[in-house]
């Protein structure tokens, strides 16, 4: 077993995220063609969340690390979610 | 004796990299201010929302989300290519990555004028006279995208400090934590765009 951090991603690994992330990108251009009415914000965030856990497992490097340091990517994504989240559930229901 | 100053020197590398990713949560939580302030006024105003989209040009956010994306591919290779001993290779790819950031902002300069010939920009009389929404949601682009684009030039100039050290040989398949310490912040900057670019641009 490798240590935390060792791991070194290949040109050819890192060219394959490359090209999931631009098809990922097509298909959030694609789908504006449809109507989600008001889940269309939501259609388009979740899309964005798919790219950016890519980015951060592979390109920001999180899969290699350390647990620790996994953990607290983890707690502060979620603890985020939760202020925006809360937040505007606040204000809907005003 | 050695084998401690390894161990110490890789101590201090995640360290490093630790108060680096800290920072990174700062900055999330500044644009994430931003992202709430988009979604109270898009709930509120969602017609004028809607129209404000209408008038950005998808295809020049998409260019831009192309380059951005491929900019963080080949900043992630220059840390393969570092940590294989290959620094040659490692200076091209950040001075690659380096181009692809200014070509961002060159797209973004022809983006902005366009907006300014319409006489769309902060405090126009023409925005004045739009729904009250509308004028929001420009004042939203500009914050958001003028933010976005302040953190490219500060990755920018970060990445040409980080790129001189490859050369000078300061940065090594030894020593590298400035290297890996750029390459974050600038998937930070590209991380943020891909949330801008959907609730922005396409969501209309």
């Amino acid at each position: 077993m490798e240590k935390p951090g060792h791991h070194i991603l290949s040109y050819n690994s890192l060219l394959g995220v490359l090209v999931a992330l631009l098809s990922l990108t097509a298909l959030s251009v694609w789908i504006t063609n449809f109507n989600f009415g008001t889940l269309s914000v939501g259609v388009a965030l979740l899309v964005a969340a798919i790219k950016g856990a890519t980015v951060l497992t592979y390109f920001m490097h999180l899969k290699f690390e350390s647990r620790i340091l996994k953990l607290m990517v983890g707690g502060v994504f979620l603890l985020f979610a939760l202020v925006i989240i809360i937040t505007f559930i606040d204000y809907l229901l005003r | 004796m050695a084998e401690t100053t390894i161990q110490q020197h890789q101590g201090e590398h995640e360290a490093g990299k630790l108060g680096m990713w800290i920072f990174l949560f700062t900055e999330l939580f500044l644009f994430g201010g931003l992202f709430l302030v988009y979604a109270v006024l898009r709930a509120t105003y969602s017609a004028d929302f809607h129209r404000g989209a209408e008038e950005l040009d998808a295809f020049v956010g998409t260019l831009n989300t192309v380059i951005l994306l491929i900019s963080s591919m080949t900043v992630a290779m220059s840390i393969t290519a570092i940590r294989r001993k290959e620094s040659g290779k490692a200076l091209l790819l950040l001075v690659t990555t380096i181009l692809l950031a200014g070509l961002f902002m060159v797209n973004k300069y022809f983006e902005w004028s366009h907006k300014l010939e319409l006489k769309i920009y902060p405090g126009s009389p023409v925005l004045e006279n739009m729904e009250r929404g509308e004028l929001l949601f420009f004042g939203l682009y500009y914050m958001t995208t003028g933010l976005h684009a302040l953190h490219v030039l500060i990755g920018m100039i970060l990445l040409t400090i980080t790129a001189a050290k490859v050369r000078s040989k300061q940065i090594t398949s030894e020593s590298y934590l400035l290297l890996e310490n750029g390459a974050l912040y600038w998937h930070l900057v590209d991380l943020i765009w891909i949330f801008l670019f959907p609730l922005l641009y396409l969501v209309t």
